[in-house]
């Protein structure tokens, strides 16, 4: 009796947004009377930072700081249709949205700046301090704060955009299956070394190393908090969780926390993220949707390195020590 | 975490204001300190609360409901049966064209899964709900019920589902979504060898911090609003609005703050019944899922078998795949169909392969009706798909990291479902893997790219 070790890999890709498309999300901008900016949405913030992103999205596309942004959303009586908060679209759906209303907003805005400073709008751009300026001559500039004021007292402008963003969908031809699944794909590789007991079938997760392709990293914090959560999920997939331990009898489902598994702080492998960034063609920014994905890789990689550990195969999720055990043991009978 | 810039800078537009900054979360002070609103911290002065009797058998037919006791029970305002409901039989994926209506908000003669609503008890307590709830005698005749999908699918199996007629989901292209790619049967001929396998999954829960619920509150207007932790507001609206028999402008959803989803919180099941009891009492109603019902009641990620079977060359190559999965919907479809489908959309994998068949069956059993969760279609298939590739390119000797390199998908390889690949990044993943793991490949495989010439 020993404790062995073993390693192993898997690599995986994962479409963006509703499978098939056909998933619309809306976006409305303006700018309050001195220059700030509120986005509505009717968008869902499931606690993975949506109302941050849209403010940064907008931030940027505006040319103002992020601060600078109110997110309104979630109200059906305000905000504009969102199909919701899954199939990781959020980001790149609604992203895209903000980025079309905000450009219609920015370009307002810049007209009433090229008015005020008696050029043309074409030659201006801005700081992402909170000021316009001529191309080449920052030294002729007018704040935000400003243009925002003449707009709405002196020229009567509204500084206001609308967007939209919809993949048309796709219908699979029956025979065949020929169809438009996603329009982009987030990637991953995991390496996972694991510890596993042979008299007690435990299994430990010793380190994973994730490597994620998310096409961009709107904010690399986010981006960690939301790899991260999703490595130690992955983890608790492939080892722990289930409402049905002896699918498909019914029986022993757990009804909370002490009887439902799932891995305590202590029970986390060392995890390691690195994140490439291969922009896609048609996300904001480039940026594709890793939140289903990033929980995906390690299942496969501790089953694999649990075999490469003790050389049984347990092809059944979740892989519980039971399982090793018999396994083991047929293995020592055959 | 470490951002890895060398890869794909030639094609990517650095040194942004605010995009690619760690700017701190403007709402983590609110979470970290307590002050966040979530829907829950809505109360309202004679608000009721809402607790359902639910079904303690698999399958049975409902003889009888005698509601009397527990309508006399003290602090009961009010106890829902189907015929409250106007339109009871629903299914969400209707708004995109996907039916038959096959569930019913409160049990309507017959449950086909332990934990189906069937009474909904309101009080002005939930002690005086959950006490009442006690009361409510529900006669049944039980009935055979079918737990295995394999038996599911047998001649003669008991019927889950009469909104089906059979115990599998009917796709325009029949039992199955289907992909037919190349000659499958060629390439399995033309194999040095061939490997099938089969691997299954067990449902799994979501696990939110917060369980589902919602507070509706009517206003003066006539109309209702609903504060609600779904993931999607208008998809959640518009099911009521069908649900209730209501106008959409009669309905006012206020969210967006949640406290994880998961998935779990994209059907509609709490909003519809919550807001009819707050209109035919005219008080505020409160419905929550305890985390029991939030584990065992709320739909849990689908069990799934998934059988491969593989043709390989002893170089290496993959030269058919066949993949058939199996969904376990549960007793009703929610979105599970979608799933099962989502499945065929992603099988064979990151990989190029010239003959592909793929066969994917979303089924109906007597259990807990599964739906949404992070990944369905494609985490259980991954694990699938995962384990195979290293059971391959240990039967053929190889390195299983190497070998995945050799069948890894590029810019313009046609897939499957025939889309030709474009933003291919998995070569590239897997070189920055070998370094970061010290696991190393052949200098030929640290050379490729997922870019090709010309693609």
């Amino acid at each position: 009796m020993a404790i062995r070790r073993g390693r192993g890999v898997a690599a995986i890709n994962y479409p963006t947004g509703m499978n098939l498309g056909g998933d619309p999300t809306q976006a409305l901008v303006h700018s309050t009377p001195t220059g700030n900016f509120t986005v509505t949405l009717s968008s869902v913030d499931l606690g993975q930072g949506m109302k941050q992103i849209m403010a940064q999205i907008c931030a940027e596309t505006i040319g103002v700081p992020t601060d600078r942004v109110i997110i309104d959303t979630a109200d059906t009586d305000t905000g504009p249709h969102c199909m919701g908060t899954f199939a990781s679209r959020g980001t790149h759906r609604a992203g895209n949205a903000v980025i079309q209303a905000a450009k219609e907003a920015r370009q307002v805005m810049l007209e009433v700046a090229a008015e005020e400073l008696e050029v043309n709008a074409s030659d201006l751009e801005t700081d992402g301090e909170g000021n316009i300026q001529v191309k080449g001559a920052p030294q002729k500039s007018i704040s935000i704060f400003d243009v925002a004021l003449s707009a709405h007292f002196k020229r009567g402008r509204s500084i206001s955009g609308r967007g939209m963003f919809l993949i048309p969908r796709s219908y699979p031809e029956k025979e065949t299956g020929a169809m438009k699944p996603s329009t982009c794909y987030a990637h991953a590789c995991t390496v996972a070394e694991v510890e596993v007991d042979d008299e007690t079938g435990e299994v430990t997760v010793l380190t994973v190393k994730n490597i994620f392709e998310i096409g961009r990293a709107l904010n690399p914090k986010m981006v960690e908090q939301q790899l991260v959560g999703g490595s130690w999920m992955g983890i608790s997939h492939a080892l722990y969780e289930t409402t049905e331990p002896y699918y498909p009898n019914r029986d022993h489902g757990g009804t909370d926390f002490n009887q439902y598994l799932m891995p305590g702080p202590g029970d986390l492998a060392e995890t390691e993220i690195i994140v490439l960034e291969r922009p896609s063609a048609d996300g904001p920014f480039g940026a594709k949707g890793p939140g289903e994905m990033c929980a995906n890789p390690q299942i496969p990689a501790v089953a694999n390195a649990v075999f490469d550990a003790v050389g049984v195969r347990i092809d059944t999720l979740p892989i519980t020590p039971e399982r090793i055990l018999r396994a083991l043991k047929a293995q020592a009978a055959s | 975490m470490e951002l890895r810039k060398n890869y794909f800078a030639d094609v990517r537009k650095d040194g942004l204001h605010e995009i690619g900054q760690p700017r701190p979360r403007l709402d983590s002070p609110g979470h970290v300190t307590g002050k966040t609103a979530y829907f829950a911290d809505r109360n309202f002065p004679g608000m009721l609360h809402l607790k359902m009797v639910r079904s303690p058998h698999h399958h049975a037919r409902i003889r009888s409901i005698d509601t009397s006791e527990a309508e006399k029970h003290p602090g009961v305002a009010r106890v829902l049966t189907a015929k409250d409901v106007p339109h009871n039989v629903y299914t969400i994926l209707i708004l995109i064209q996907i039916g038959p209506e096959d569930e019913t908000v409160l049990a309507d003669g017959k449950v086909r899964w332990k934990g189906e609503a069937v009474v909904a008890v309101l009080a002005e307590t939930e002690r005086a709900a959950q006490e009442a709830a006690a009361k409510v005698k529900v006669d049944y005749e039980v009935l055979p019920a079918v737990f295995d999908m394999e038996e599911a699918l047998k001649p003669g199996a008991p019927l889950v589902n009469e909104h089906h007629g059979q115990n599998y989901y009917l796709y325009d292209s029949g039992e199955c979504r289907k992909v037919r790619f190349g000659d499958v049967e060629a390439g399995f001929a033309m194999a040095d060898h061939i490997l099938e396998q089969s691997y299954q999954s067990s449902p799994i829960e979501h696990a939110p911090t917060e369980t589902t619920g919602c507070v509706v509150a009517p206003e003066g207007n006539d109309r209702f609003t609903c504060y609600t932790n779904t993931q999607a507001m208008f998809f959640t609206l518009d099911n009521t609005s069908i649900i209730l028999q209501m106008p959409g402008s009669k309905l006012h959803f206020v969210g967006g703050t949640v406290g994880g989803g998961f998935g779990g919180k994209v059907d509609v099941i709490v909003e519809p019944i919550a807001i009819l009891a707050a209109k035919l009492t005219g008080r505020p109603v409160s419905f929550i899922y305890s985390r029991e019902e939030e584990m065992q009641v709320s739909s849990p990620r689908a069990a799934e078998k998934v059988v491969i079977k593989d043709g390989v060359m002893k170089d290496g190559r993959i030269v058919a795949r066949k993949v058939t999965g199996y969904t376990d919907a549960g007793a009703y479809s929610r979105h599970s169909p979608y799933g099962a489908q989502k499945g065929a959309a992603h099988y064979p994998g990151p990989y190029t392969i010239p003959n592909v068949w793929i066969d994917t069956y979303c089924v109906y059993t007597n259990r807990t009706p599964s739906s949404a969760m992070r990944g369905f279609g494609v985490t259980i298939g991954d694990f699938a798909l995962e384990v195979q590739m290293d059971k391959l390119a240990r039967l053929i000797g190889m390195d299983p990291l190497e070998f995945r390199f050799i069948n890894a998908y590029r810019d313009g390889d046609m897939k499957a479902h025939r889309q030709p690949t474009e933003g291919a990044a998995l070569i590239e993943c897997m070189q920055e893997a070998s370094r970061a793991a010290n696991w190393p490949v052949a200098e030929k495989y640290m050379a490729m790219s997922s870019y090709r010439k010309g693609a």
